[in-house]
């Protein structure tokens, strides 16, 4: 589908959530408002003539050390894909610092869920109505997040015991029909 | 006197237990990275790590005594190291293979332990990215010295300095 078609489309359904499209190296790239992210993916996902059907990516970005930047301290880039129709796009989304706080994708995609929990886990990220929000990569006593650009890259944290994860373990029994 | 004619022979009891404990070596790979790979190629067939009595690698740290910490230990994954260790019988000894199980190699983050020592004794460290698989030979053969003469002092020239850092 022709990019400008694309985005009319968009604003046509939800006019308040597009605030902008910008070519980024030949992907198009849509700045969302924080709050309708998850409405404006459902209608991307759900519309047969656009059906992104695959998140690709979610990177959370820290633009304290950025030079020249004057936005919002967080952002968060989704990437999409069609595999039928093949296309590609992008979508940011500007998160201030004081709140930090973006619905969920989980419902939507699958892979959402641990994504979501990386960004968590490393920026700080809190996402609403997420099914399991806590940390992915780093152990359970850790404090902060590493990713931050204020986090001191050599400050390590001991961990005194393992996690049993059964909390995981029970949902995936759950899943496969052993309870 | 040969041993045809008077068929028995005297020593210490120490040093025969710990021929049989040197040259009967079951190494527990704790593989968690890169070096993990690197043993592979230590224990099969080229390097053939079997010529020194160690290519009886055992997965359960309870039938093992040589720990073979290979790869990078991340802070979540040392209270389960220092586990592995603990379910191990005594005698147990502890080879740290490559810079990142010695002293966190190039992770110095906040993620990776700075050297499994800081969790676990170790016996032989090994240094490289991943190393060589003559220089794990060594290891073993330096392990096997120590098993043999366990209150043996390393040679000057081996003894550590106090390290001094500068970043
Ligand atoms: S020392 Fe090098 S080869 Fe070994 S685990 Fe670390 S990075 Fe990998």
């Amino acid at each position: 589908m022709e990019t400008a078609i694309l985005v009319e489309k968009l604003k046509a359904r939800h006019p308040d959530a597009v605030l902008g499209s910008t070519d980024r190296y030949g992907t198009l790239e849509i700045q969302v408002d924080r709050n309708s992210i998850d409405r404006l993916v459902e209608t991307l996902r759900a519309d047969s003539e656009l059906s992104f059907n695959m998140l690709v990516d979610l990177v959370s970005i820290d633009y304290s050390a950025y030079p020249g930047w004057t936005g919002d301290r967080f952002g968060l880039a989704y990437l999409l894909k069609s595999l039928a129709l093949g296309h590609r796009l992008q979508l940011k989304v500007a998160v201030p610092e004081e709140e930090p706080v973006v619905p969920t994708l989980s419902h939507l995609f699958a892979n959402a869920n641990w994504l979501e929990r990386e960004a968590f886990d490393q920026m700080g990220i809190r996402f609403t109505r997420h099914p399991n929000l806590k940390r992915l990569l780093n152990h359970h006593e850790f404090v902060g997040h590493p990713l931050r650009k204020d986090y001191p890259i050599t400050r390590r944290q001991w961990l005194s015991a393992n996690e049993s994860l059964m909390d995981e373990m029970e949902v995936r029994l759950k899943e496969k029909g052993y309870e | 006197m040969g041993v045809e004619t008077f068929p028995v022979l005297t020593t210490r009891r120490d040093a025969v237990i710990a021929w049989g404990q040197k040259n009967s070596l079951w190494p527990m790979p704790f593989g968690t990275a890169c070096c993990a790979i690197e043993f592979m190629g230590v224990v099969s067939s080229v390097f053939d790590l079997a010529r020194f009595g160690a290519e009886l690698v055992r997965f359960s740290p309870r039938q093992a005594d040589l720990l073979l910490v290979a790869g990078t230990v991340t802070f979540k994954q040392a209270p389960i190291l220092k586990q592995i260790y603990e379910q191990m019988c005594e005698p147990k000894w502890v080879i740290s293979m490559g810079v990142c199980a010695s002293a966190g190699g190039f992770y110095n983050t906040y993620c990776t332990v700075q050297g499994i020592d800081q969790i676990i004794p170790v016996d032989v460290y090994i240094s490289g990215c991943p190393p060589r698989p003559e220089a794990i030979l060594q290891a073993v053969l330096k392990l096997q010295d120590k098993i043999d003469n366990p209150k043996a002092v390393p040679p000057a020239q081996f003894k550590a300095k106090e390290p001094s850092f500068d970043y």
